[in-house]
């Protein structure tokens, strides 16, 4: 029986191919968006995760001062050199510490200059924040010791200062500090809230600290953590070792915070993720049109074969067996519109995430789920149509012109 | 009534059949007390104006509709009393209809059509296929199975009709004015064929009609009055 429906429905779909196709263009629509939208939003949230995790895992940044809200911050004193070596020998969870201090100055080589900013630190900076050399080398240790005047330039300052040149060796000067150019890093691109990663030149802190700074400050220590263990652990370890240091008596605020990159991940994908929710629940909403779209030819359809409806009763099929033809129809008709809503959503995901630029991904999870909710419409939106022709009286029926 | 018509067994027999639509002032007894017996293998004609409850006792007799009150007995069962399912089953089983209008699914071959009460009986697809073809043979439309109703005349429709309606090889076929349509040649042609039915593969009929020729075809012909039986001719009696 159902196998005959299927068949009847088919053909009478195949009687009305222009009118079929219009009904489901409205699902086809419908199936598509959802689907590209969640397939959009996915590939959003992957890309965030992807940075995040591109400015290292496991990551602990520990700055003097407290957040105030909205960007401001009381007042503090800077933490030194001993600070971060505090860290890295009294907490046992750590897996490299990178203390910096950065400033904003311009750059020269030859006729270019660029203004960047400088960043004071050592070569555990590379290590915790999954820097990558492009060429050349890292400081060593005498270097780092001696506050010699050597530099690692970022893709960026690369680009602005040497355009297609060869930097490594060159002398460029930083502020009024002449600096030689011992490697290049690896580039990281733009970061999730839109400002380019590669836009730095690193030197040693000491040689920041003595000749750009003029003082001992330290403004940022960043703190990997080895993976497996907890980060809350280790961010508990790290304020009480702050407290102690900075005498904060038991009463008083830190003067410092702890911020956990994995908490800040958490937040921004949580953002996309209710993002990807909503688009997909708009999108929802044309799914249902395209259901409405749906009934509405099937009511059609039954008044414009109400005498076949007469005579298929008065020839003895049941009310289910009418109500399953008419069913199997509108469902055949949406898992139509269905299939072409993924294939739709297949070629809309990857225009999409090209002219967004964001990863493409192909969630095949939502691509099924569209197409059960196509079918679902199908079901639940033929029913009623269906119902309507089951229960014609098959006199009147018959009587119809 | 002969004695001869009690040997055989009453296929149908109607007892104080009414039918009213609506209520109260606005009612209309569309049937006024009907009894009626019909046995295996008869041929009856229902003659009467319209508007006399031809067409209503049909529907009655065919399981369509439900009778206000009145007893209604198929091979003794009281149909009256069935649900909207069981009718249908009854229909399936036991009756085929032939309408006026031929009433054939557009678009559709001959041949799916003849096929048609065959799918809800639940015959395979082979089987059904071998018995429609073998149905239209029957009714000399050989060569016309691949054939929409649309490229046929309406003598060629009827047929097609007959042929679905006889396909199942039921007990009792109701035909509701089957020559209303048609030319008073086709006319003759399709009297003849379902006259062979009745003659040669003793099906019982009923058939409503308007015209005298056709009603001539029939052993017994019953004329309606104004919701009543108002008299029985038998066709042998008067010849």
């Amino acid at each position: 029986m159902l196998y005959n429906a299927f068949r009847l429905a088919l053909q009478e779909i195949r009687r009305n191919v222009m009118r079929s196709s219009l009904t489901i263009l409205g699902v086809v629509i419908g199936v598509a968006a959802v689907i590209t939208m969640v397939n959009i939003g996915s590939g959003a949230t992957v890309q965030v995760t992807e940075q995040i995790e591109s400015l290292g895992t496991n990551l602990l940044i520990v700055t003097p001062g407290q957040r105030m809200g909205m960007g401001q911050r009381a007042p503090a004193p800077a933490f030194e050199v001993d600070d971060a070596e505090a860290i890295a020998r009294e907490v046992p969870a750590v897996a490299g510490v990178a203390p910096s201090s950065s400033q904003v100055v311009t750059t020269v080589f030859g006729n270019e200059n660029w203004r960047t900013s400088i960043v004071g630190t050592d070569n555990q900076f590379l290590e915790v924040g999954n820097w990558t050399l492009e060429a050349g080398r890292e400081f060593t240790e005498s270097e780092l010791r001696a506050g010699s005047a050597v530099c690692l330039l970022g893709a960026t300052v690369v680009r602005e200062l040497f355009g297609d040149q060869d930097p490594l060796g060159s002398k460029i000067r930083l502020g009024k500090l002449a600096c030689q150019v011992i490697g290049s890093l690896h580039s990281k691109g733009q970061s999730t809230m839109g400002t380019d990663r590669d836009d730095l030149v690193l030197i040693p802190l000491r040689t920041f600290q003595r000749r750009l700074a003029g003082n001992q400050d330290v403004r940022l220590i960043q703190v990997s953590i080895q993976k497996g263990s907890s980060t809350e652990a280790a961010e508990e370890d790290i304020k009480r070792l702050m407290r102690k240091r900075r005498h904060i008596s038991q009463t008083e605020d830190d003067d410092f915070s702890v911020m956990d990159l994995k908490e800040i991940t958490k937040m921004l994908t949580g953002t996309t993720q209710v993002l990807t929710a909503l688009l997909g629940a708009v999108a929802a909403v044309s799914l249902l049109v395209g259901g409405i779209g749906i009934m509405n030819i099937m009511l059609v359809s039954v008044t414009e074969r109400t005498r076949e409806i007469g005579t298929r009763l008065a020839i003895g099929a049941l009310e289910r067996e009418v109500l399953t033809q008419f069913l199997v129809e509108a469902v055949v008709l949406s898992s139509f519109g269905g299939v072409f809503g993924v294939l739709l959503a297949l070629l809309a995901s990857v225009l999409a995430s090209k002219a967004l630029n964001v990863p493409f991904v192909f969630n095949p999870g939502i691509a099924i789920v569209g197409f059960l909710f196509s079918v679902g419409v199908g079901v639940v939106f033929g029913y009623f149509p269906a119902r309507k022709a089951a229960r014609l009286d098959p006199i009147e029926a018959l009587r119809h012109e | 009534m002969g004695g001869d018509q009690h040997r055989r067994s009453a296929l149908i027999q109607l007892a104080g059949i009414t039918k009213v639509y609506g209520t109260g002032g606005a009612a209309t007894h569309a049937l006024r007390g009907i009894d009626l017996r019909i046995d295996e293998g008869d041929f009856v004609a229902v003659m009467g104006a319209s508007g006399s409850g031809k067409s209503t006792c049909l529907n009655i007799l065919g399981c369509l509709d439900t009778p206000t009150s009145g007893s209604y007995l198929f091979r003794d069962v009281e149909v009256s009393q069935l649900t909207r399912n069981q009718r249908a089953l009854l229909r399936r089983h036991y009756f085929g209809f032939v309408f006026q209008g031929y009433n054939l699914l557009n678009r559709t071959s001959a041949l799916e059509n003849v096929e048609l009460p065959l799918v809800y009986r639940g015959i395979p697809a082979a089987k059904r296929r071998g018995l429609a073809k073998s149905a239209l043979a029957a009714v000399g439309l050989e060569g016309h199975e691949k054939h929409n109703p649309g490229e046929l005349s309406g003598g060629e429709q009827q047929r097609v009709a007959i042929a679905r309606a006889l396909v199942t090889e039921p007990q009792v076929l109701l035909a509701d004015e089957p020559t209303g349509n048609l030319d008073t040649a086709r006319s003759v042609e399709i009297m003849e064929l379902i006259t062979s039915f009745n003659r040669d593969r003793g099906i019982s009929i009923v058939m409503v009609t308007h015209e005298t020729e056709m009603a001539s075809y029939a052993d017994r012909v019953v004329n309606f009055v104004d919701g009543q039986v108002e008299s029985i001719t038998r066709h042998d009696e008067v010849a």
